[in-house]
C-alpha cells in the first residue's frame, strides 16, 4: 500500500487543477513514502488524540526546555574550552586582569565579555536548565497525585524518575563547568562526600580528580559527562518516555463521556501539533526574555576557584539545596570508629537517606499496586481528594523534601528573621522529622472533608446565595441543583476496599499476607463513598 | 501470568457510557467496589460553537491577529540581527555587554513569542473545535501474538538447547558476565600510582616552615598578630609553587589568630603549640572541606559558611554545633630567630574531611 504512485490528497481546496506548490508537495511525499513507507506512521499517529488539561502541560515544559538547553549548550560548546591549564586573565572584564585562572573559567568570561549574544547564550542556557529540572519536578507530582502512574503506566514513571535523576545530574555536572570560585567549592562539598564513603572513599576521590582535589583532570571529565553521555542518555529516555506515552496513550480528568476506554481531546494533526508546537516557541520565547532581563550565575564577581577564601551566603542551583540542606541538619560529632576506621556519619547517613528516599519514588507504583491489589488498567486521572492517602504520602514527601531545601538557606533565613542559627536548624530538623507526619494527617483530612462537599454538592447541588422566606416565617437559602453534566466530575470515581486475608492454597495465613491486608486497611479504610443513582433518586424526592 | 491476565468487560463501552469496572470477587484481589446503583456517565455535552465559528467577521479578525502576530516575528528577528551589529561589546564600556544582551534578547524573544503566540491562537481560535474520540485497547498484546510470541521462544530454545544444554547456557552466562571486568580495571588510571591515603594524611608544613600570608606570601611576624586580628596563611613557598599549587593549598590553608593568654583553654600537651596565645588551626573545614572562612573575634568561633559547623578556637576548636565531627587540626607553631612564625611541624591530625582511614 506503501508503493501506490497517487499524491495524498490535499484538501478540499483546488481539487480541480493542483497548483505547483500542491504538485510538488505530492511529488515529494510519495518520492519520500516510496522510500521509508512514511504514511504508515502518518496514518497511525497523525490523528492520535491528546486530552487537554493545564497540568498536562508540565511535561511539556519541560520536553521543551530541555531542547532550548540542547540548542543553547551546543552554542555555548562552539566557545568554551573546558582545559585546566593555568593561564592569566587578558579580557576585558577589568577587575580579574592579570589573575591566574584556568582555562575553562577564561573562556567562559570570554563568552560573556567578548562574543555577542555570548552572555545571553550563557544566560539562555542556565535558565533553561533552572525551569527543566523545576518543570520535571512538577510534572512529576502531578503524575503522582492523579494516580497517572498505575498500571499502565509504571515503567513509565520509572523512566521519567530517571529523568529526574539526570536532570539534577546535567546540572550539577554543569554548574561546575565555568570552574569559578562556587562551582569549585560544590566539588569540594562532593569531594568531601566521596571521601567519606566507607572503604573505598579517599581512592574513588584520588581516581575521579584523577589527583589529589581539584586536580586538573575534573572539568574535561565533567564536560564529557555534561554534553555527551549524561545528553545522550537523557536523548534516549526520553525517546522511550515519549513511545510508552504513545502506547499508553495519555491519562485523562473525568468528564462526561470520557470513560476508562476513551481518549477525549485534539487530534495531533493538526491542533494539538499547532498548540503543542506554538507552546515550545512560548517557552523558548519566554526563556530569552527572562535571559535578556535577569542575570543568572555571573561568574565574573566570583572569581577563580580557590580553595582558600569562599563568600558567606552563597546558594547553590535550587535543585542541588535539598542535598545541601540535608547535610547541614546533621547534629554535629557523628564519626564513628570502628576497628580503628572510620564512618563519618554526619555525612553518610543524610546521603544515605536520600537515596532511600529518591528509591521510595522510583518504586512507589510497585509499593502501591501491591498494598491496593488493584490489576486493572487506570487511564482516568484520579482527583488527589479521591485517593486520600496516596495524596496524604504524596504531602509528606513535599514538606520532607522542602524542609531539607529550606536547611540550604539556614543562614539566610536566620540573617534575613534576625533568628539564631540554630533555631533554624532545630526548627528544620524538626519540620523534616515529624512535619511529614502532621502533613500526612492534615492532608488525609482534609481529602477526606473535601470528597465529602463533593457528595453534598452532588445531592443538594450548590447554594446560590439566594434567601427565600418559606411560608411559617423561616429563611432558607435556595440551593441549585447540579445538572448531569457538571455532577459527573463529582460522582465519577471508583469506590475502593481493602483486601481481605485469605489463606493460601495450603491454608496458611502467611505473614506477609498480613502485612498486605494491614497496609491495605490503612490505605483504603477511611473513605467516603460516591454518590449512587439511587441517592439521587430519593433525593429528587 | 495471571497477573497480567485483565479481563475488561468484552463490549466495550460505547463512549457515552460508564465502563464497567471488573469485578474479580473471590479470585484475584481486586478492590474496586461495583456498585449495580452507580451513577451513568453522562455522555458528550452539546458541542459549543465559538465565536469565530458563528460570526465570520469574527473569523476573519482572527484570521488578521494571527498573520500579524507572525509578521511581528519576522521584524523581531530583524531587530535581533540590527541589535547585534548596532550593540557591539566596547571592551572600554562595561555596560555595552549588557545593552547587546538585552536588545539582541529582547529581539530573539519577539521573534519566538510571535510564532509561538500566533501559532496557538490560530490553533485555539480557527482550527477546528470539536473534540474527537479515540477507544483505547488494552496495552497487552492480542491473544493471537502471544501465543506467536510463545511459539517463537519455544522454537528458538528447541533450535538453540538453551535450556536443555545447560552447561553451554551458563559457561555463556559466566562469560559474559565477566567480560566487564577488564573495563573496570582500565579506570586505574584515572590517577597516578600513588597512594591517596598517604597523600592526605601530609601536607606542605614542615619544622621550620614559615606562615606567610594568602594570597602574597609574605612572612608574618609574631609582633604583626595583633589581638582580635586573624590571618588567612599559607605555607611558605607555596606562592611560588609551579605545580600542584592548588592541591596543596588545599590542604596547608590556614587561620592564624591571637587571643588573649587567659581566655586560651589550653590542653597541656599542647601548651607548646601556640605561640603567646597565637594559635594556627587548618583551614580546611572537617565535615567536607570547605575553607573556614568567618572568624567570630567576641565569642572565639570560626564558622564555615558551607554548613554552618561552629568552632571553638578558645578550645581546640572543638564543634560546637553543625555537622562536622572532628575538630579543625591545629598546627603547632613558634617563632624563628628572626621572629617570624613558622610551624614545628607537619599536622599532627589529617585536614579536611573524615575518610575511612584516617585514623590508621
Ligand atoms: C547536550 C546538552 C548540553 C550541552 C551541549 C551543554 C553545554 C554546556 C557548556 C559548554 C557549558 C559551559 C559554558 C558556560 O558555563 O557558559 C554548560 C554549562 C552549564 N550547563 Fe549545560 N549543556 C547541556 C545540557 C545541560 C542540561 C540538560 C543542563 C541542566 C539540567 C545543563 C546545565 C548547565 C549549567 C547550569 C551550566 C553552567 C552555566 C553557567 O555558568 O552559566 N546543561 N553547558
Ligand atoms: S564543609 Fe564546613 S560545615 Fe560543611
Amino acid at each position: 500500500m506503501s508503493t501506490t504512485t497517487t499524491a495524498p490528497s490535499a484538501g478540499t481546496a483546488t481539487q480541480a487543477a493542483p497548483s505547483t506548490g500542491m504538485r510538488f508537495t505530492g511529488w515529494a511525499a510519495n518520492y519520500i513514502d516510496e522510500r521509508t513507507s512514511a504514511s504508515t506512521a502518518v496514518k497511525t499517529l497523525g490523528r492520535k488524540i491528546f486530552p487537554d488539561h493545564w497540568s498536562f502541560m508540565l511535561g511539556e515544559v519541560a520536553l521543551y526546555s530541555f531542547i532550548v538547553i540542547l540548542i543553547s549548550g551546543t552554542f555555548l560548546t562552539f566557545f568554551f574550552d573546558p582545559s585546566m591549564t593555568e593561564v592569566e586573565y587578558s579580557g576585558s572584564y577589568v577587575p580579574l586582569q592579570g589573575i591566574p585562572m584556568s582555562v575553562a573559567y577564561h573562556t567562559a568570561l570570554d563568552i560573556s565579555f567578548e562574543i555577542r549574544g555570548g552572555l545571553l547564550m550563557r544566560q539562555v542556557h542556565h535558565w533553561a536548565a533552572l525551569l527543566f529540572v523545576a518543570s520535571v519536578a512538577l510534572h512529576m507530582l502531578r503524575v503522582f497525585f492523579t494516580g497517572a502512574f498505575r498500571k499502565p503506566r509504571e515503567l513509565n514513571w520509572v523512566i521519567g524518575f530517571l529523568l529526574f535523576v539526570m536532570a539534577m545530574a546535567l546540572g550539577f555536572t554543569g554548574y561546575s563547568l565555568p570552574d569559578d570560585m562556587l562551582s569549585g567549592n560544590g566539588l569540594r562539598i562532593i569531594d568531601g562526600m566521596i571521601k567519606g564513603i566507607p572503604v573505598v572513599g579517599a581512592w574513588i576521590s584520588y581516581l575521579f580528580f584523577g589527583d589529589e582535589f581539584p586536580g586538573t583532570q575534573i572539568i574535561q571529565r565533567l564536560y564529557i559527562l555534561h554534553i555527551m553521555l549524561l545528553p545522550a542518555i537523557t536523548i534516549a529516555l526520553i525517546g522511550v518516555h515519549m513511545l510508552l506515552l504513545i502506547v499508553n496513550k495519555h491519562t485523562q480528568f473525568a468528564a462526561p463521556g470520557r470513560t476508562n476506554d476513551n481518549v477525549v481531546g485534539a487530534p495531533v494533526m493538526p491542533t494539538f501539533a499547532a498548540k503543542a508546537g506554538g507552546f515550545f516557541f512560548i517557552v523558548f520565547g519566554f526563556i530569552v526574555l527572562i535571559a535578556s532581563l535577569f542575570t543568572i550565575n555571573p561568574i565574573w564577581n566570583y572569581g577563580p576557584y580557590d580553595p582558600s577564601p569562599v563568600s558567606a551566603g552563597t546558594q547553590p542551583d535550587w535543585y542541588i539545596g535539598w542535598a545541601d540542606g540535608a547535610l547541614r541538619l546533621m547534629p554535629p560529632n557523628l564519626d564513628w570508629v570502628i576497628f580503628g576506621y572510620t564512618l563519618p556519619m554526619g555525612v553518610l547517613i543524610p546521603t544515605v537517606v536520600m537515596l532511600v528516599f529518591l528509591a521510595l519514588i522510583a518504586v512507589y507504583p510497585f509499593l502501591e499496586a501491591w498494598v491496593t491489589g488493584d490489576k486493572r488498567e487506570h487511564h482516568i486521572a484520579e482527583r488527589p481528594r479521591n485517593a486520600p492517602v496516596r495524596t496524604g504520602i504524596g504531602a509528606a514527601a513535599v514538606v520532607f523534601y522542602c524542609g531539607l531545601w529550606a536547611a540550604a538557606s539556614s543562614d539566610l533565613i536566620a540573617t534575613h528573621f534576625r533568628v539564631t542559627l540554630e533555631g533554624v536548624i532545630h526548627t528544620l530538623q524538626f519540620i523534616t522529622v515529624v512535619g511529614p507526619f502532621i502533613a500526612y494527617w492534615i492532608t488525609k483530612r482534609v481529602c477526606l472533608a473535601l470528597q465529602r462537599k463533593d457528595r453534598e454538592m452532588a445531592l443538594h447541588g450548590f447554594e446560590t446565595g439566594r434567601i427565600v422566606r418559606l411560608p411559617g416565617g423561616e429563611y432558607i437559602e435556595v440551593h441549585e441543583q447540579l445538572d448531569d453534566y457538571e455532577r459527573w466530575k463529582l460522582v465519577a470515581h471508583d469506590e475502593y476496599q481493602p483486601l481481605m486475608i485469605r489463606p493460601d492454597d495450603n491454608g496458611r495465613i502467611t505473614v506477609r499476607q498480613r502485612v498486605r491486608a494491614g497496609l491495605s486497611r490503612w490505605f483504603f479504610e477511611d473513605r467516603v463513598a460516591p454518590v449512587t443513582q439511587r441517592e439521587i433518586e430519593a433525593q429528587k424526592h | 501470568m495471571a497477573d497480567i491476565h485483565d479481563d475488561r468487560d468484552e463490549a466495550v463501552a460505547p463512549s457515552t457510557e460508564v465502563a464497567t469496572v471488573d469485578d474479580h470477587s473471590a479470585a484475584a484481589p481486586a478492590t474496586a467496589v461495583v456498585r449495580a446503583d452507580r451513577i451513568p456517565n453522562p455522555g458528550f455535552p452539546p458541542h459549543r460553537p465559538r465565536v469565530t465559528d458563528l460570526d465570520p467577521k469574527k473569523e476573519k479578525q482572527a484570521e488578521r491577529t494571527i498573520s500579524a502576530l507572525f509578521l511581528l516575528s519576522i521584524v523581531g528577528s530583524v531587530l535581533a540581527v540590527v541589535a547585534y551589529f548596532a550593540f557591539p561589546i566596547d571592551q572600554a564600556n562595561p555596560g555595552s555587554v549588557r545593552l547587546n544582551n538585552l536588545f539582541l534578547g529582547l529581539g530573539i524573544t519577539l521573534a519566538l513569542l510571535g510564532v509561538g503566540i500566533g501559532a496557538v491562537h490560530w490553533s485555539k481560535a480557527l482550527m477546528h473545535s470539536h473534540e474527537e474520540v479515540e477507544m483505547r485497547h488494552p496495552t497487552r498484546g492480542s491473544d493471537e501474538s502471544r501465543t506467536k510470541a510463545v511459539e517463537i521462544f519455544s522454537q528458538a530454545n528447541k533450535e538453540s538447547g538453551f535450556t536443555r544444554r545447560s552447561l553451554v547456557r551458563n559457561t555463556l552466562i559466566g562469560a559474559v558476565a565477566v567480560t566487564p571486568i577488564p573495563a573496570v580495571v582500565m579506570f586505574r588510571d584515572l590517577a597516578g600510582d600513588d597512594d591517596p591515603v598517604a597523600l592526605l594524611k601530609q601536607t606542605m608544613w614542615d619544622e621550620g616552615v614559615r606562615l606567610c600570608r594568602d594570597p602574597s606570601g609574605t612572612p608574618i611576624r609574631a609582633a604583626d598578630v595583633t589581638i582580635g586580628s586573624a590571618f588567612h596563611v599559607i605555607p611558605e613557598g607555596l606562592a611560588e609553587l609551579e605545580y600542584h599549587r592548588i592541591e596543596e593549598k588545599a590542604k596547608a590553608a590556614v587561620l592564624l589568630m591571637r587571643l588573649p593568654v587567659d581566655e586560651l583553654n589550653e590542653d597541656p600537651a599542647k601548651a607548646d603549640w601556640s605561640y603567646d596565645g597565637i594559635v594556627a588551626y587548618s583551614k580546611i573545614c572537617t565535615h567536607v572541606g570547605c575553607p573556614v572562612a568567618l572568624y567570630e573575634q567576641q565569642t572565639h568561633h570560626l564558622l564555615c559558611p558551607c554548613h554552618q559547623s561552629q568552632f571553638d578556637v578558645a578550645n581546640h576548636c572543638e564543634v560546637i554545633f553543625g555537622p562536622a565531627a572532628r575538630p579543625l587540626p591545629q598546627l603547632p607553631i613558634t617563632v624563628d630567630d628572626e621572629g617570624f612564625l613558622v610551624a614545628r611541624s607537619d599536622f599532627r591530625d589529617p585536614v579536611g574531611p573524615t575518610f575511612w582511614e584516617i585514623n590508621r
